[in-house]
């Protein structure tokens, strides 16, 4: 299709104000007579709190509140940022308080201080008096399932947040049937988004009595339902603002601050108080990536066909739900719409452990099972003597595949031109070649890894978005989403739409970027690669409405009926023509001042969209190791996406070489560490948390395969969670490739290679291999 | 903010020494890239700090006339890692002070600092042993000059004695002079990690035999560490593979590494057995040798 | 020169420096980071605080034309100094070369780093020194970002460091 907007690299619209710091992100605001708001965080993994005494702290001068569990409504919420469900047996898990008497991992907030400033603040933490009885804690999955293990909610007394699964076919009569059965264990580590801005809002009591909560959020609509749960209020009381804000991963689709933001302001008689999280914080108590541990079992043909797999899953949720059993079950659907299994049993168990809570993170749960499939096949491809390649080219499903739990279409299916695509542009056979018989202390290999993820949450959850467009009196429109610009660019895209639908250029649109729950369109939010799809179909919905409404104003100076106009470059034209007939502004100028027929042109609308588009995509590696201290280094890389049309190349190229360092931090570095005696954290900063820098992060090359999904808007599909998906088992892979060493777990921190390799051999006892 | 109760700027040597001598409670603070973060994480609360960063004449790096290389306790790591004296003389020490955190922190981060905060992990200490520094210390009532070997008293103590400031860094002529150098940093990242195992080693070649060769270690040991055994044992030998491997083998010896979450015992001595061969082999390298077979 | 803070009373010292052109006066507590300064009683909110102790770079201010993490740096220190900050960048308006490449090359996403990421760039530019790709690197290498995998900043970086060096081929001698 011909696109004058659409498939072009417009410059992204808030770059000149991120460029120049006048951005403005929640720490940016100040109010007259701002108070600071502190933390008193329990230093045990699982205790209970027996007495409080927080008189000191309260007389200390310069502290205006001290809040403690006693002071707050007692009623259980959850902090999930999904749609709420009407069906309550659909609802997340309600086991969260804002301050608890009952701490269940160290950092668990169990007393709050609002004061003038954080020197104060922090004395007062430290007035405040608390004895605990502690209780044992376990930190594993494994631990906190065993009989007579330490309840962390007396409501689930097996520590099972949930263990539902789904299956189809017989995939036991798959593994009586199959020429060979192979199993393996997979594990990932605990990692963390490590937004650069940290967790913050501010929150005050507005002259009509209004709380008002000014949060670093992907969420507002849904912050302002659970500010208003958890506080026991009426959800118009509160009213939520997200300005810009400094990333967000998933972290940020969890209410986390907000709560107990809103709380301090109540306590301070309504003043602004503001809470922003130091680093240490954000780490312990924000949310992590779950740790997942995962057994396949997978019946498999002498010739490569994948008959049946069995997929066992531990995911550790840490302390509190969150988003709970919804990260394991999302992660069982991705993979059924990209190899064609007969039969899948899929049993995940997410289960409570005392540590830091896990949540939404970039992926939700797809790195963690691709990492294990994608792994697994590599370890089989082995076993048959087979080519990896070939191993998956044979089994992918074929366009037209219907999900039998899900019943999503495949309607674009662009895998096999992504792998052929990444196997000439990193030169795989030349590579392959070149890299036999390596005897050397640095050995390269190759490594690849797939992937499918779908276009927002559809069938399993609501997917809403909500737009507005107002035409303005010069012909261009004020947009406004409920969307929410976190760094990925839809501002932009939604931009490029609205330009595209409307025959006007991008700097025709204006994206009013702050979204205000009383006046932003109802959406719920940044997740699940969900807004280009999901709010894109609003956004389009709402331009072609206007563009309707202009071409009938337009008729009463043209004489045309709408359809045989068009809108090009802001001018009316006649479409058979491509005359131009009147300007658009000529057009805005009648609907805003015409004595008679008046009426200016808008649209406020939203979809419900009820339908889902897979997308695709392969990771091609190469990796050096260091055989004596094991390092891996990647020495080149290319992400292969089929995302359906792209609507905006430099952006989309931007979401790949983020969501790529993201996992290959996974792969070689990250991991939250804690004392296995206390459930201390380790690591919880940047410097002993190995968030990769830029010396650390190779090239990454990003090169697309443009299918069109009828689904979505201008054909396209989701991306910004894909990236994410497949670099790490893709680098695993290659590890193998170059060592002959399978392993099972990441990081592939140099520590673990180390052992590894002194396990099988490869490392004598201290000796080392000729330079 | 800080919880800081006093703050002293004094602009001259002797005007710190005297507020030392009247104060020796005071805390001092030199780049301020350890002592403010550790106030950020809540120790030192209420300390009144001795700030050195007015004090000009700190930051010099001379050649004395004895070919002695002097570098002030001021110097930044970047002003050391660039300075035309440390490249010629020292490129070893220039290759250890950018290995130091990041752009930002060796900006104002001073080589005194990272001496004094008894850090086993300073980039610049082991480098330091190895080229036989000498540190110049002064307080009100004298000064005296030590080997680095006997400032470190245990893991962060140094021994500074009452109201004693570390004035400057002292590199004879002996230590550098037709020495090559290589320092391995090896951390987990590439930028701002402190290393795991640091490996600085200098060595001088005369018929492609070890006329000299230094190795210093940083977290091998619970203070910054000399491989005495391996050094005598290259003296006067040849420079092959065999020779540089067993010098390797021979670092392992006076090293006291622990077992840690950031490493275990047994791979930090793996490797400094890799490293120790890949530093001595480079440093030959550089002097001008060579150790192939 | 001594600044004391008696019996919890917040010492205060005069500050004179000249932050992005403009001479600054300003009485400040001797417990303050430049940090602070900047952003809470200058509202130069384009300063970023993101981890309070030099591990992420967001903070980075100029001091003297050296980039410099401002949350681990007292503000007393920056007595008499010359201090710009990303809001100093632009002059009348008009983005400088760095910031027209790090906008033309998309090296922006969330934003937060970036202020910290064009001065560190800017800092190379203003040297007059020529870098080779791995010395970019190395100079962008105390910043953190999490969205972009630097791979923008880089060729951002590069770009204006390129336009910077013909810019200076070109002028008249």
């Amino acid at each position: 299709m011909d696109h004058k907007v659409v498939g072009k690299s417009a410059q992204r619209l808030d770059a000149v104000a991120k460029v120049t710091g006048r951005a403005k992100y929640t720490d940016d605001f100040f109010e007259r007579g701002m108070l600071v708001g502190k933390v008193l965080r329990s230093p045990h993994a699982h205790a209970l709190v027996t007495r409080i005494d927080a008189s000191k702290a309260k007389a200390l001068p310069g502290v205006v509140a001290v809040l403690t569990p006693q002071d707050l409504p007692q009623i259980k919420f959850a902090t999930a940022g999904h749609p709420w469900s009407l069906d309550p047996g659909h609802r997340d898990v309600e086991d969260r308080l804002i301050l608890t008497d009952k701490a269940r991992f160290v950092g668990d907030a169990i007393a709050a201080v609002v004061a003038e400033d954080l020197l104060t603040a922090d004395k007062a933490l430290h007035l405040i008096e608390v004895e605990y009885e502690v209780l044992p804690h376990v930190l594993t999955a494994e631990d906190a399932m065993k009989e007579g293990a330490p309840v962390l909610h007396e409501n689930r007394p097996g520590n099972i947040v949930s263990s539902f699964g789904v299956q189809f076919g017989d995939v036991e009569a798959e593994f009586q049937a199959a020429d060979q059965v192979f199993e393996g264990d997979y594990e990932t580590s605990i990692v963390q988004h490590c937004h650069i801005e940290s967790m913050s809002a501010f929150a005050f009591v507005d002259t009509d009595g209004r709380i008002v909560v000014n949060s670093s959020t992907q969420i507002p609509h849904i912050v302002r339902r659970i500010v208003a749960q958890a506080l026991g209020l009426p959800w118009g009381r509160v009213k939520v603002i997200k300005p810009f804000i400094g990333g967000g991963f998933g972290n940020k689709q969890d209410v986390v601050v907000e709560p107990l933001t809103a709380a301090m302001s109540l306590a301070a008689g309504g003043r602004p108080v503001r809470y922003c999280m130091n680093r240490e914080e954000v780490f312990i108590d924000t949310r992590t990536r779950h740790g997942m541990k995962l057994h396949l079992k997978t019946a498999v043909s002498n010739e490569g066909v994948l008959k049946g797999i069995h997929v066992q899953v531990l995911s550790n949720t840490g302390a509190y739900a969150s988003h709970g059993h919804s990260i394991a079950m999302s992660a069982g659907g991705k993979f059924r719409p990209l190899y064609d299994f007969r039969a899948i049993k899929y049993e995940p168990k997410t289960v409570y452990t005392n540590l830091p809570v896990a949540g939404a993170m970039r992926g939700y749960g797809t790195p963690q099972i691709f990492f294990a499939l994608e792994s697994h096949l590599d370890d089989i491809a082995r076993k048959l003597e087979m080519d990896p390649i070939e191993l998956r080219q044979k089994n992918l499903i074929k366009v037209g595949h219907m999900d039998p739990l899900t019943k999503n279409v495949v309607r674009s299916f662009g895998i096999p031109e992504c792998i052929a695509k990444g196997m000439e542009l990193i030169h795989w056979d030349e590579k392959k070649k070149a890299h036999q018989q390596q005897t050397g202390p640095r050995r390269r290999g190759l490594g690849m890894a797939c992937f499918a993820y779908a276009s927002g949450t559809h069938p399993v959850a609501l997917e809403l978005a909500g737009a507005r467009i107002v035409m303005n009196q010069d012909g261009s429109v004020t947009l406004q989403v409920g969307a929410t610009e976190i760094g990925q660019g839809s501002d932009t895209v939604f931009a490029q739409i609205t330009a595209e639908t409307l025959g006007i250029p991008v700097d025709m649109v204006h994206v009013v970027t702050t979204q205000d729950t009383d006046i932003t369109p109802f959406d719920s939010g940044a997740y699940a690669s969900r807004q280009t799809f999901v709010t894109g179909i609003a956004v389009r919905k709402a331009a072609l409405e206007v563009r309707q409404k202009a071409l009938e104003v337009a008729t009463r100076r043209t004489g045309l009926p709408p359809a045989e106009m068009d809108i090009r470059d802001c001018m009316i034209v006649e479409a058979s023509l491509g005359r131009a007939v009147c300007s658009l502004g000529d057009v805005a100028m009648d609907s805003y001042y015409d004595r008679i027929l008046a009426a200016p042109i808008t649209s406020d609308t939203s979809a419900n969209v009820r339908i889902n588009a897979m997308s695709y995509g392969v990771t091609f590696v190469e990796v050096e190791v260091d055989m004596e201290t094991g390092k891996v280094e990647v020495t080149e890389l290319w992400n292969v996406h089929d995302s359906g049309t792209i609507i905006n190349p430099k952006l989309a190229e931007g979401q790949v070489h983020g969501g790529v360092s993201m996992s290959l931090g996974a792969a070689l570095l990250e991991q939250m560490l804690f004392d296995p005696h206390t459930g201390k954290p380790l690591n919880n900063n940047f410097l002993d948390y190995k968030l990769p820098t830029i010396l650390d992060t190779p090239k990454i090359n990003a090169a697309f395969v443009e299918t069109f999904d009828a689904a979505g808007t201008f054909g396209s599909k989701s991306l910004g969670e894909c990236p994410t998906i497949s670099p790490a088992p893709a680098v695993r892979n290659a590890v193998l490739d170059a060592t002959g060493v399978a392993f099972h777990k990441i990081p592939l921190y140099p520590q673990v290679v180390f052992e590894k390799f002194r396990e099988v051999g490869l490392l004598a006892e201290r000796s080392v291999e000729h330079v | 903010m800080f919880d800081i109760c006093e703050l002293h700027e004094p602009e001259t040597l002797q005007e710190a020494k005297r507020i030392f001598h009247d104060n020796p409670d005071l805390k001092v603070i030199a780049g301020g890239t350890d002592v403010l973060i550790r106030m950020q994480h809540g120790s030192l609360a209420g300390a009144g700090l001795l700030s050195l960063r007015n004090i000009r004449e700190l930051e010099e790096i001379r050649m004395l006339g004895d070919g002695t290389l002097s570098i002030g306790a001021m110097a930044s790591f970047t002003k050391i890692f660039q300075d035309d004296l440390v490249q010629k003389h020292v490129p070893v020490l220039s290759e250890a002070a950018v290995s130091m955190g990041g752009p930002q922190v060796r900006n104002v981060a001073t080589i005194g600092g990272n001496l004094c905060n008894g850090a086993v992990s300073a980039d610049s200490a082991s480098t330091l042993f190895a080229l036989d520094a000498l540190l110049k210390l002064e307080n009100l009532e004298g000064e005296r000059i030590i080997p680095m070997g006997d400032f470190y008293a245990g893991p962060g103590k140094v021994n500074l004695g009452p109201g004693e400031l570390l004035v400057s860094i002292l590199i004879p002529r002996e230590g550098y002079e037709g020495m090559g150098g290589r320092y391995i940093k090896y951390a987990m990242r590439k930028a701002m990690d402190i290393a795991t195992l640091g490996v600085a080693v200098v060595c001088k070649v005369r018929d492609n035999r070890f006329a000299e060769l230094r190795i210093g270690l940083g977290v091998a040991a619970p203070v910054p560490i000399r491989c005495f055994e391996a050094e005598a044992y290259a003296k006067g030998r040849e420079i092959t593979l065999e020779c540089v491997q067993e010098i390797a083998r021979l670092a392992v010896k006076p090293s006291r590494p622990r077992t840690s979450w950031r490493a275990s015992k047994d791979y930090r001595e793996h490797l400094i057995e890799v490293l120790a061969q890949r530093a001595v082999a480079e440093a030959v390298k550089r002097a001008g040798g060579c150790c192939a077979h | 020169m001594l600044t004391k803070n008696a019996a919890g009373v917040a010492a205060r010292k005069r500050l004179s420096m000249t932050v992005n052109g403009r001479a600054v006066e300003i009485e400040i507590d001797i417990r303050e980071s430049l940090l602070d300064v900047l952003r809470d009683r200058l509202q130069f909110t384009g300063v970023k605080q993101g981890c309070s102790v030099g591990e992420c770079g967001a903070c980075t201010v100029l001091l003297d034309g050296t980039p410099v993490n401002s949350c681990i740096y007292l503000a007393a220190w920056a007595h008499g100094k010359t201090v710009t900050t990303i809001e100093g960048i632009a002059q009348d308006g008009k983005l400088s070369p760095v910031q027209e490449a790090f906008v033309e090359e998309g090296a922006i996403q969330c934003g937060f780093c970036t202020p910290g990421l064009v001065l560190s760039t800017t800092a190379m530019v203003e040297s007059g020194h020529t870098y080779t790709h791995d010395e970019v690197r190395r100079e962008l290498s105390g910043h953190l970002c999490r969205c972009t995998g630097y791979q923008k900043i880089v060729e951002a970086a590069e770009r204006a460091l390129r336009d910077a060096e013909s810019a200076v081929d070109e002028s008249p001698v």
